[in-house]
């Protein structure tokens, strides 16, 4: 038998019986289709919080107060209580650091911001003007904090846009004086909106100089303290620096955490990598389950095509020529299945991007030459067991099941 | 000539504990050419003859020449392509592949022997025309009357053009006037040269065929050439 009749053959034979056609094609999409969501879901994630991470600021390296047992990122962080305080000049002292651009102490609490009557709970971060040039901010109206004398800070604010919007509505907030806790300051600068930061909106935050924050909220430690190396090479050495110059100023203990960026990145990208390759072997059990239905498929279609295959003997179709004509059957079924899968999979992908246009949900590469392959194999796997049997079939007792 | 040799066949089969003797001690001689019909009442072996004679099965003892060959030793492979070449089927209850069309099934042999689409176009085309079937290309088996379905199938069993033609109870699920007209396509067969080998439980129908054997508990009770030889 002719390749191109046997491929005409098994379309037709597939064609012959549409509802175990379409139901084994719809169980092969859906899965190739499971594999190609669910691994844009996963890698959307993992790209999500990457982009994230990124946005916090490029070449970071953070000084967190208390030691932490491991050098990653670890949430024990967050409740350890502190030992030794990180002050502000623990923090300045770090700018002799060579590879170290910028510095940025970082104290944080809430506290209440009025203005004219309107009082509102406000998340207030004490910091330095070195702050808005790492993190990137850009400001909408006036300027960002002064960077003079860390220990004196000036009586001024800046202020978030959705607080503008709340204290001011339509007056200029420039200028104004606002109460926040009990001091009374003047603002100089509104933040220009960015949204969704990890953690915390800072649409809703209000900047005061680090040294006021510590009167206000009558602590002496800093909450983190950014520090921004030369370059992106710098960043070990500018890490190394910072830990050996905050252990000489607190008498050879090591009581400060420093993490960077790229440890914090490279955690959470192979957390969520992981994520994905978990929930990739999810959906490659479905391909699986999939496969297993396409052969039980052509199990169930050499039952019921016996007599033709006795039939196809008679007429002197050789054993080979038949097991390739069901093998060819099966490829096809798993084939269009994995095409309908993988556009209905990429149709889903771009819902969800439409739905949720911050979040990536691109299938990866691999996932989809994967879930594609594995359609595939599995398809042809199990398509050799009915072929073979089919090749096998007495043409006698085939042709009396008529 | 003969174009079938058989001598000793024997073919035996395994129903739960007992052996049923199907076929004891053949021995069987055709001719090419010749137009032989086997009658017999049910189980007699008429059947099981017919199937080791198209090489469907295989014999337990005994050899089987076809056309000089020993064809009970080949592989089913090679049987494969005798059955291909040299063999045509003719079915009771004519065995169409119920979604390929008239013309599809008659081209159905020689599209599994690898025969190309183009000659296979002409030759179906001769087919059809031979056959009176010729504005029924198209039409799929069930939208065929018993007798259109019967000349289809005959068309498909000589396609290839084989030596050796075997026919199980043609006319069997044909009422008595077309089972008339596919007999005359048969025997018009065979007149141009083929072997014709007719099982039915038809007198009349036997009658027709220039040698009658008459099967009874799985060997050949009468031979209508015997009786002409004495």
């Amino acid at each position: 038998m002719r390749f191109a009749d046997t491929l005409r053959f098994a379309r037709d034979a597939a064609a012959g019986y549409p509802l175990r056609t379409t139901l084994s094609v719809l169980a092969m999409s859906i899965g190739v289709a499971a594999v190609v969501v669910l691994t844009a879901l996963g890698d959307g994630a993992r790209r999500y919080v990457v982009g994230q991470f990124s946005s916090l600021g490029s070449n970071l390296v953070i000084v967190l107060p208390g030691r932490s047992g491991t050098g990653g990122f670890n949430p024990a962080n967050a409740i350890t209580t502190t030992p030794r305080d990180l002050t502000i000049d623990d923090a300045a002292s770090l700018l002799r650091a060579p590879g170290v651009r910028r510095v940025a102490p970082l104290a944080v609490g809430t506290s209440e911001i009025s203005f004219g009557g309107r009082l509102r709970e406000v998340m207030v971060a004490g910091t330095s003007g070195s702050y808005f040039a790492i993190r990137g901010f850009e400001m909408a109206q006036g300027s960002a904090l002064p960077d003079d004398d860390w220990n004196r800070g000036a009586s001024v604010v800046v202020i978030g846009d959705k607080i503008r919007q709340e204290m001011f509505g339509s007056e200029p907030a420039i200028g104004q004086l606002v109460r926040v806790g009990d001091r009374r300051v003047r603002v100089v600068g509104v933040l220009k909106t960015v949204g969704q930061g990890l953690g915390m909106n800072t649409d809703e935050v209000v900047f005061i100089p680090v040294a006021m924050a510590q009167a206000l909220f009558n602590s002496n430690t800093l909450f983190r303290v950014l520090v921004e190396a030369k370059s992106r090479e710098a960043i070990p050495d500018a890490k190394e620096q910072v830990l050996d110059i905050i252990k000489q100023r607190h008498r050879g203990e090591e009581d400060v955490t420093v993490i960077t960026q790229d440890a914090v990145l490279a955690t959470f990208d192979k957390l969520l990598g992981a994520l994905t390759m978990g929930v990739a072997g999810i959906a490659a059990i479905s391909l699986a389950v999939a496969g297993i239905l396409v052969m039980n498929v052509m199990l169930v279609a050499v039952t019921q095509r016996t007599a033709e295959i006795g039939l196809l003997k008679a007429l002197g179709a050789s054993g080979g020529a038949i097991r390739l004509a069901f093998l060819a059957e099966a490829a096809m079924l798993s084939a269009v299945g994995a095409l309908v899968g993988y556009l209905l999979g990429q149709v889903g992908a771009f819902a969800l991007r439409q739905a949720f246009p911050v979040f990536p949900a691109y299938p990866p590469d691999w996932a989809v030459i994967a879930g594609l392959s594995t359609a595939l194999g599995t398809g042809l796997l199990f398509g050799v067991m009915p072929a073979r049997r089919a090749a096998q079939l007495d043409p006698v007792q085939a042709l009396m099941k008529h | 000539m003969p174009l079938i040799e058989l001598a000793g066949i024997a073919r035996h089969f395994q129903l739960g504990d007992t052996t049923v003797k199907a076929l004891a001690g053949l021995d069987l001689r055709i001719d090419a050419g010749e137009y032989v019909a086997v009658m017999g009442p049910s189980g007699s072996g008429k059947s099981t003859l017919l199937n080791l004679l198209g090489l469907l099965d295989r014999p337990n003892e005994g050899t089987y020449r076809l056309a000089g060959t020993d064809v009970t030793t080949l592989s089913a492979e090679e049987q494969a392509r005798v059955r291909s070449e040299r063999i045509g089927f003719v079915f009771q209850s004519f065995h169409l592949v119920p979604r390929l069309t008239a013309a599809e099934n008659i081209a159905l042999p020689m599209t599994l022997a690898g025969i190309p689409a183009k000659e296979r176009a002409t030759r179906v085309a001769a087919a059809l025309a031979g056959f009176g079937l010729e504005n029924r290309a198209g039409h799929r088996p069930d939208q065929l009357s018993g007798g259109q379905r019967q000349r289809v199938a005959i068309a498909r069993a000589t396609i290839m053009r084989p030596a050796l033609i075997l026919a199980d109870e043609p006319t069997g699920n044909l009422d008595r006037h077309t089972g008339e007209e596919v007999m005359h396509l048969l025997e018009d067969l065979n007149r141009q040269g083929v072997t014709l080998v007719v099982v039915t439980h038809d007198q009349t129908l036997g009658a027709r065929a220039h040698r009658q054997l008459l099967m009874e508990d799985g060997r050949i009770e009468r031979d209508s050439a015997d009786l002409a030889d004495v």
